[in-house]
């Protein structure tokens, strides 16, 4: 079926101007419940904006009580009402909430919606030359669940008993016993509302996803010619595809468990908060539902990752104009994380009693990951390595993801030790590793991509100025703030912790933590200015003059600066080559719609 | 339009390749369920009972709605329109038919004293209710989008001649039966 049949089966256009001038559409159908792919796009960045707000407030929130468990902030008590107590310090069921769903939003709606949501409906028809998704119409139910379960997830921040309070991995008990704790009972049941809507979401657009990229190139678009944004893209597709049904027959289950009386979860368990007493469930195993938690969940972090590995490739070669150094390889590196992704989710369950057998060869495979991980490590480096670097925002950010890729990953290591787990498991080692690895270097991924497509998503360019402050802070400020926690992690410092100066030998990190906690606000701040620019920039930004602004060889600089629905406003280009002819035959890039001259040396 | 390519002709239609990639999509979700379900079967106080033999009077209704929904759609590429009709409806009829007795099955694996839901029910039995269940509105889902497709094809402004949407309808169809069977085989054996 050909890219036309798609649109018109869904009359996008009327059929005599379908190319060139656009035919007029209403506001309604252009900004609200628009199909085309680079509108969805938009929307779902926003969203994405708006939660990385609401999320970064809420850990400056529960940093102020990390940082200053003695402070009266009486003034909070005004602003936030019942999240207060009278002395001006967060309750500790607030904090819970805001730790959890701080944790719940950032991965799933920021890092998983909207860096995925907006780069995959973003780039993957312009790149691989299509009018628009295989199915614009589900991409845009995709968006339209995501919004659902923002504003049911934003909802639950209103409840009279608060926001679910039991981690972003709503374990069982916590998470099925409505009377565990405040935040259990109608908090929880709008989380997992959000969160199966959110998996619904996802679903939709994963399948969209993949049936683009392998249906709708356009001609001479072989897999191996496509660019790596696209390639990630697709294992990253397939990756939540198949992970994250398993998490939703966990959520079932944990819904029976809750609402039905069932024990799948659940056992004759004796709670003595608000005076519960013996449960009448009988036989249940709460370890059953850490492994269907951690099925998505492993994989799920490499769905926050990937998309952020191939804009961070593509970026690194286009603004270093050297082709990607192995490009087989880097295709390999992200195959076999994705193939690893799905066997190793028991590293998060090596301290459940996990038979120690067993566990040995969880470990092996989670330490294999480090081989495809190095590998593309090695490929960005040697891409980089004497090219004419260009060192714009998005290539600062590409550079700085690179940084703190490996930053990350060397503590992953740690980890993936059982033996070492044993005593780093549950503390602040954890959240260091995985702020660093997946948490920072996801938004780097997120701020490079933005950076880099911003002159294509609005026609006009964000303030560099602006950009590199925003840059060098947030750099800086990412490891001031994660780099310490190893340290404490390393001392035995447990997270999940609501007031450490009870503790003897936690008061030498006092300092430590308020130190942390004024540099997450100075970090927040910049946020705020990126914010600005953005915003600012949309409608005052400097215009793009000119079609192709980073000298790309990729097809969506082929477009118009302001492109239509339906992306091209003739034929749609025909591609002779891979994405990476840069400083080939003494050019310095020759674009994939170039055929391939008579005299040209050795070509992919 | 030209920049078309014949490359592009043959390959699959994208939307049954994106029913492809969804059922791959479900299989996980009950191969979640599956697995879950061996995980508590080793664990203490599991109940070991037999299943109703309606679930066999299912499982033959749907493996015949299988046949009759592979017909139709062999008479609607032949142009058959009143044997397409017939059996369309026949499908649509058995899944209905198919749902009824599993729950009527539900209720005799009630009757014979092992609750399915509530605080007194053992895992067991739940996951053959929610499992089954599932399973149950899967093959609604099916018949819902049988009949829009057999609607559509008469009361539509236009006529439809392409049989995508029904192959579509009837690979899906295929697949929740042999979904059912996987399931049967499942419970009953293992
Ligand atoms: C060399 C590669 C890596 C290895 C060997 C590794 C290993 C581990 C291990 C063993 C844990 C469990 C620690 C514990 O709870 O005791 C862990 C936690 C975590 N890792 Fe990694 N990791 C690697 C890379 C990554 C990457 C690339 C990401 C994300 C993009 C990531 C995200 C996470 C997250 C989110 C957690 C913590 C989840 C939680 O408990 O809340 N890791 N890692
Ligand atoms: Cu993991």
């Amino acid at each position: 079926m050909s890219n036309e049949a798609v649109l018109h089966s869904h009359d996008v256009h009327s059929h005599d101007d379908h190319h060139g001038h656009h035919h007029h559409e209403s506001f309604i159908s252009k900004y609200v419940f628009s199909q085309d792919h680079k509108m969805i796009a938009k929307q779902f960045l926003i969203t994405g904006m708006v939660w990385a707000i609401l999320g970064g407030l809420m850990s400056v929130l529960f940093r102020f009580q990390l940082g200053y468990p003695d402070a009266e902030f009486t003034w909070m008590k005004d602003l936030l009402g019942k999240w207060v107590n009278d002395k001006g310090q967060i309750t500790a069921e607030s904090y819970y909430s805001l730790v959890t769903i701080h944790g719940t939003v950032l991965v799933f709606f920021v890092l998983t919606a909207g860096l995925s949501g907006t780069f995959a409906n973003l780039l993957i028809p312009l790149q691989v030359g299509a009018r628009d998704m295989a199915s614009p119409f589900l991409n845009m139910l995709s968006y339209w669940f995501f919004l659902a379960a923002s504003l049911v997830m934003l909802s639950s921040l209103f409840v009279e008993t608060g926001p679910f309070s039991g981690g972003w991995t709503a374990y069982p008990p916590l998470s099925a016993l409505a009377s565990a704790q405040p935040g259990s009972g109608t908090g929880m049941d709008l989380w997992l509302i959000a969160m199966a809507l959110f998996v619904v979401s996802s679903l939709l657009g994963g399948l969209n996803y993949i049936a683009t990229i392998l249906n709708m190139r356009t001609k001479g678009m072989s897999m191996t010619r496509m660019p790596l944004t696209i390639w990630a893209l697709f294992f990253t597709a397939i990756l939540g595809v198949l992970s994250f049904p398993v998490l939703l027959s966990g959520f079932i289950l944990l819904i029976f468990d809750r609402n039905y009386g069932t024990s799948f979860y659940l056992s004759d368990i004796f709670i003595t908060a608000n005076n519960v007493g013996a449960l009448p469930n009988e036989g249940g195993n709460a370890i059953l539902y850490q492994h269907l938690f951690w099925f998505l969940g492993h994989p799920e972090v490499y769905i926050i990752i990937l998309p952020a590995m191939g804009m961070v490739s593509e970026v690194l070669s286009v603004n270093s104009r050297k082709p990607i150094f192995g490009y087989m390889a880097m295709v390999g590196s992200l195959f076999a994380i994705t193939i690893l992704a799905f066997l190793v989710w028991a590293h998060h369950m090596f301290v459940t009693g996990l038979n120690p057998f067993l566990g040995a060869f969880f470990v092996l495979l989670t330490l294999l990951i480090a081989v495809p991980s190095a590998i593309k490590v090695f490929n960005w480096l040697t891409t980089i390595w004497r090219g004419s670097i260009r060192f714009t925002p998005a290539m600062l950010f590409a550079i700085g993801f690179v940084s703190l890729f490996i930053s990350g990953g060397l503590t992953g290591i740690w980890l993936g030790n059982s033996a070492l787990d044993i005593h780093l498991h549950d503390t602040y080692f954890v959240v260091a590793h995985f702020h660093i690895v997946m948490g920072v270097a996801g938004i780097f991924g997120m701020f490079c991509g933005i950076y880099h497509w911003y002159p294509k998503m609005y026609g006009r360019y964000l303030n560099n100025t602006l950009g590199y402050i925003h840059f060098w802070v947030t750099l800086a400020g990412a490891y001031l703030i994660f780099w310490p926690m190893h340290y404490s992690g390393l001392a035995g410092m447990p997270r999940r912790y609501y007031d450490y100066a009870q503790w003897e030998s936690f008061k030498q990190f006092g300092d430590l933590n308020k130190f942390i906690t004024i540099v997450a606000m100075i970090v927040f701040a910049v946020q705020l200015l990126f914010l600005f620019n953005f915003f600012y920039s949309i409608w005052k930004g400097r215009k793009v003059r000119s079609q192709n602004p980073w000298g790309a060889t990729t097809l969506e600089w082929t477009t118009p600066i302001n492109p239509g629905h339906g992306n091209w406003p003739g034929e749609i280009p025909e591609v002779h080559r891979w994405a990476y002819d840069y400083g080939k035959d003494g050019q310095e890039f020759i674009p994939q719609t170039t055929p391939v001259g008579s005299n040209e040396t050795n070509h992919h | 339009m030209t920049t078309v390519s014949s490359h592009e002709r043959k390959r699959l239609h994208p939307h049954k390749f994106t029913m492809w990639v969804a059922l791959a999509s479900i299989v996980m979700m009950f191969a979640g369920l599956t697995s879950a379900y061996i995980v508590k079967k080793a664990n203490a106080k599991w109940l070991e009972f037999e299943l109703p033999d309606v679930f066999w009077y299912s499982t033959i209704v749907i493996l015949l709605s299988s046949l009759t929904v592979h017909l139709s759609v062999r008479s609607f590429k032949a142009r058959e329109m009143a044997r397409y009709r017939v059996l369309i409806g026949i499908t649509a009829a058995l899944g209905v038919m198919f749902v009824v007795l599993q729950w009527i099955g539900f209720q005799q694996i009630e009757a014979g004293g092992v609750p399915l839901f509530g605080f007194d029910s053992n895992p067991s039995a739940s996951f053959i209710g929610i499992i089954g269940g599932l399973h149950g509105l899967h093959v609604l889902g099916g018949v819902v989008a049988l009949v829009y497709i057999f609607l559509r094809a008469y009361i539509g402004a236009k006529k439809v001649y392409s049989s995508t949407g029904l192959e579509i309808a009837a690979t899906y169809w295929h697949f929740v039966d042999g979904l059912w069977v996987y399931l049967f085989i499942f419970f009953k054996w293992l």
